[in-house]
């Protein structure tokens, strides 16, 4: 297959998919309205056909970007013939259009993975969720057909590529857009749900245990996916940074936010059958704000760091997109969510479900805040005055003081049982759980060399309570056979990462310690209480760049630690642009990190070099939630064919 | 209170006339001035030639004795309020400042208003049958078209 | 009441729509200067062509475009023809700021471009830059007779922007009476 038939064929996939996507649209939607299965399964079919068609067009493009085929311009834009074969099959979606494709493709996986477990659903719940994820795939090929097409070809093809950004150039860009991508487009099916329920009028406990799997995924790719983006960013930008609050971030982090609150409303709305509506409306909410994300990333609203090239027409269109899908869902939502009504006796503050429901409110307003702070340069500046700048501290001094409560909560939540509150559990555990918590936090405090302020220490002894409390919990319902399912096992393992997570957070964000120095070979400065010793420079040939590399060894009390070789790269393909890449030496407790800074002359360079205590725990924290989350989604009553209590027939549930 | 700490030593060594730096002070104050020319970075972390050249105008400020408000008023002079990644308590800013607590009390308040009422229907029977028809129904079995799905029932 | 509960969430998003959507129309990287409707800071310094001293004061009692420069700024060149004409049109008097640069390379760069200028001021460790807020290369000031900035452009002079705006303003302040 010469070139033009490769550009030409992945173009007419993704024409075709645009078709099925419309035909899966129109067939759920006319079998709802007339009650035809025989429509419904015509519309399951084209879901299976449009996943087979777009993954066809991704695999033609993966094949031009490993045959180095420039006549494809995405392929010439993102690639040349030096780039490694790992880097040319990640570059499939390291630019605008292939990371649309990506999207795409994932979508079709979801839509895929519906349709097959829809089959044995009724009939109008498939209908409606095929027809609302037909026309959510719709809109969003039409957007790609019409602004980025990744298979547009121009002639005479370039002898030459212009190379992938080389800040792309990483493990991380293999692994972080799939995982943030799976998540985003995840949240497109319990969206489907909600739209179902709300054009059905009707929303029941089926209902919710069909969500609430499909939530959780989309939840566990979103969140794998963005510690993989913080991880990304710690290694490949050399400043040691994790979490800047960039517009990005928080496209990313919104959704999250919410997906979490829809998570726990799930869980209040399958137990005891209260706060539908608002589930309903986080389920739009979550889908609506992964699509915002990919507006606020891609049309150049914002600034932001990170690299995509940006371009107002696709702004409209996203936009456009945007309004449509939100604009629709919430007009039925005002329409018709006061028909639906599920039997739920008053919600009392003093149970699990009150706690819960203060963990929504505290997780929405945090939601909130960091859509408030994202987008208020941009209100200042629409109203024509000079727009301020949002930054870390702001969202810091904002989200701290929301989150911290959070802790509390669920570690209360472990010994607050369903519809009343009851003092025994909390008198008998919770002074031994405070005085551990208390005692954790100082040691970790004291381990990390922090020297914290009281403020600093109650917020790490919330994060030692939360996961103390579920470890707990894990401990006694061992000893007491109460057996383990996989749904409360889950639930206790990502708690149990929520705490590794804040004391990661407390602790590193306190107690880094950070230097810019100048150091010529054999010179060496001490660094909380480490030896940092530059030894050698010299210059290294990578496959595609020439750097200078540094070797520095760290030392404590005279003992080796580490030899680290930061780098600072120069890529063939863009002369101008060094690329620092740093070099860091791992451990549980801290991270001894060094970057190359500049040349200062006489063999002298600048250099940075930073110790951070406990980071490994930020991640570490969001792994165990993903795990948790995953494990959760197994739960064997998701699946069960026997009948099981529901919320309202629900008998009085025990403790944790 | 680490603040705190460090304003008072750097007020003291101001005082002292002292001529080093203190890295941490530089550190602090940096991070929270925004770079304009890569605009999503902090001149503390920025490796382009303005940030280099702010970070040693901030060096040679603080050299001379400039409290860390008067840099701050020396940057906001030339550049605006887009450099302060803190941005001011002012007029334009209190929505900002002031917003994420008003959803939290608005939030509060619907909460309140929930937890008041009363449902506005007693709890009705579950439908049970049309559960275990949803949950239960064999694999490839005909879905039965629901009788009172047409009209919702309130 | 109730009713409007249910079409909140939907109001909220249309005005957060209305709001993206006016953003599509602003760029978010042109920065408002504090220092438009203020004094120009002062600066001593030497001219690029005769190396002799040179200071705000000359700029003083004339309308001028303080345009700042580099031979080093690819962006500049776009600009470069628009102030060759807007010169040699004598409708205002341009006076450079000469960037970050080396003598050399800015003397030959300007031989080879041609020279708009009236003169132009050197500010070879761009701390006269940093007094006049600058973070990209070219800038633009519009000075009146007074010596007060009245505008400020980022980025370079297009078309539209000197016929626009440009050319309206300095005739405006040209029709100024002189203040004393």
């Amino acid at each position: 297959m010469g070139g033009f038939g490769l550009g030409a064929a992945g173009h007419l996939a993704l024409a075709f998919a645009f078709v099925l996507a419309a035909v899966q649209a129109l067939a759920g939607g006319l079998g709802l309205w007339r009650r035809n299965a025989a429509l419904v399964a015509l519309a399951s079919q084209a879901a299976v056909a449009s996943f087979v068609v777009i993954a066809c067009a991704f695999a033609l493009l993966t094949v031009a970007f490993v045959q180095h085929d420039f006549s494809v311009l995405y392929v010439a834009n993102h690639s040349n013939l030096g780039l490694p074969l790992a880097y040319r099959i990640a570059a499939v979606w390291g630019g605008h259009e292939g990371s649309l494709l990506l999207w795409a493709l994932m979508l079709a996986g979801w839509n895929l993975a519906v349709a097959a477990t829809l089959r044995s659903r009724a009939l109008d719940v498939s209908a409606g969720v095929l027809a609302t994820m037909g026309a959510v795939g719709f809109g969003f090929l039409w957007f790609m057909l019409g602004t980025s097409n990744p298979f547009e070809r121009h002639f005479p093809a370039p002898a030459d590529g212009r190379d992938l950004n080389p800040l792309l150039q990483d493990p991380g860009l293999i692994f972080h857009p799939p995982m943030l991508y799976m998540g985003y487009v995840g949240f497109s099916v319990a969206f489907a749900f909600a739209v179902t329920a709300l054009l059905q009028g009707r929303l029941d406990a089926a209902w919710v245990r069909w969500v609430r799997p499909w939530t959780n995924a989309a939840w566990v790719f979103l969140t794998l996916g963005i510690a993989l983006g913080s991880w990304w960013a710690y290694n490949e930008l050399g400043w040691g940074g994790w979490w800047f609050w960039d517009p990005v971030e928080n496209a990313s982090f919104m959704p999250w936010l919410v997906g979490t609150a829809l998570i726990h409303s799930l869980a209040v709305t399958e137990k005891r059958g209260q706060l539908a509506h608002w589930s309903l409306l986080l389920a739009i909410a979550a889908f609506s704000l992964s699509l915002l994300g990919t507006f606020l990333v891609r049309s150049g609203v914002l600034v932001s760091v990170h690299a995509f090239a940006s371009d107002p027409a696709r702004g409209v269109f996203i936009l456009a997109f945007f309004a449509a899908t939100v604009g629709i869902s919430l007009t039925l939502f005002a329409a018709r969510a006061h028909r639906i009504q599920l039997a739920a006796e008053p919600l009392r503050l003093a149970s699990k479900e009150g706690l819960l429901l203060l963990n929504n409110l505290l997780l929405t307003v945090a939601a909130a805040s960091v859509l408030l702070g994202t987008l208020y340069p941009l209100l200042v500046d629409s109203l024509g005055l000079p727009k301020p700048s949002v930054g870390p501290p702001w969202f810091n001094a904002t989200f701290v003081p929301l989150t911290v409560p959070l802790l509390v909560l669920c570690a209360l939540g472990f010994f607050v049982p369903w519809r009343r509150w009851q003092a025994a559990p909390l008198k008998r555990h919770l002074p031994g759980l405070l005085v551990a918590a208390a005692l954790l936090a100082g040691l970790l405090s004291f381990i990390s060399r922090g020297g914290h302020g009281p403020l600093a220490l109650f917020a790490l002894a919330c994060g030692a309570l939360t996961l103390l409390a579920a470890l707990w919990s894990l401990v006694r319902r061992i000893r007491l056979r109460q057996g383990l399912p996989r749904g409360w096992l889950g639930m206790t393992i990502a708690h149990a990462g929520l705490g590794v997570f804040a004391l990661g957070v407390g602790l590193v964000s306190t107690a880094d310690i950070e230097r810019d120095i100048a150091l010529a070979p054999g010179e060496s400065v001490t660094l909380a209480g480490f030896e940092w010793r530059l030894l050698e420079l010299d210059v290294v040939d990578g496959p595609n760049y020439r750097a200078d590399r540094g070797t520095l060894q760290v030392r404590r009390e005279g003992e080796l630690l580490a030899t680290l070789y930061p780098e600072k790269r120069l890529y063939h393909s863009q002369p101008n642009n060094p690329m620092t890449e740093s070099a860091v030496d791992v451990g549980i407790l801290r991270d001894l990190y060094v970057s190359l800074g500049e040349p200062l002359g006489a063999q002298r360079w600048s250099l940075r070099v930073y110790y951070k205590p406990f980071i490994r725990w930020v991640w570490g924290g969001s792994v165990l939630m993903a795990l948790g989350g995953l494990l959760a989604l197994t739960d064997r009553r998701y699946y069960s064919r026997r009948r099981v209590p529901l919320a309202a027939a629900a008998a009085p549930a025990r403790a944790g | 209170m680490r603040a705190l700490l460090i304003l008072l030593l750097a007020g003291w060594l101001g005082l002292a006339g002292a001529q080093e730096v203190d890295p941490d002070r530089m550190r602090k104050l940096s991070e929270e001035l925004r770079c304009l020319v890569c605009q999503n970075q902090s001149i503390a972390d920025s490796q382009a030639p303005l940030a280099e050249d702010l970070r040693a105008e901030l060096e040679r400020l603080m050299r001379e004795g400039y409290s860390d408000a008067e840099i701050r008023e020396w940057m906001v002079a030339r550049y605006g309020d887009f450099v302060l990644y803190r941005p001011p308590f002012n007029p334009r800013t209190y929505a900002l400042w002031l917003g994420p607590l008003l959803l939290l009390l608005l939030g509060g308040a619907l909460i309140v208003r929930l937890l008041r009422q009363p449902p506005a229907t007693p709890p009705a029977p579950v439908d049970e049958a049309r559960l275990r028809a949803l949950l239960d129904e064999p694999e490839g079995a005909e879905p039965t078209p629901d009788p009172d799905s047409k009209e919702p029932r309130r | 009441m109730r009713k409007l509960l249910w079409g909140l969430p939907l109001l909220a998003a249309l005005a957060l729509i209305l709001l993206l959507g006016r953003g599509l129309e602003l760029d978010p990287r042109e920065v408002d200067s504090p220092l438009v409707g203020k004094p120009a800071p002062d600066f001593a310094s030497v001219r690029l062509d005769s190396g002799a001293a040179t200071t705000l004061e000359a700029l003083r009692g004339e309308v001028t475009l303080l345009n700042v420069w580099a031979s080093w700024c690819v962006a500049c060149m776009q600009e470069h023809p628009l102030l060759n004409d807007l010169s040699r049109s004598g409708q205002v008097r341009i006076v450079g700021l000469n960037y970050k640069d080396a003598q050399a390379d800015a003397t030959r760069w300007l031989a080879r471009h041609g020279d708009p200028y009236a003169w132009s001021v050197v500010d070879r460790d761009g701390r006269i830059g940093i007094d006049y807020g600058v973070y990209g290369v070219p800038e633009t000031f519009v000075l009146d007779r007074a010596g007060v900035i009245r505008a400020k452009r980022i980025g370079p002079i297009t078309p539209d922007y000197l016929s626009q705006q440009l050319l309206p303003l300095v005739a405006e302040l040209q029709a100024e009476p002189t203040r004393p």
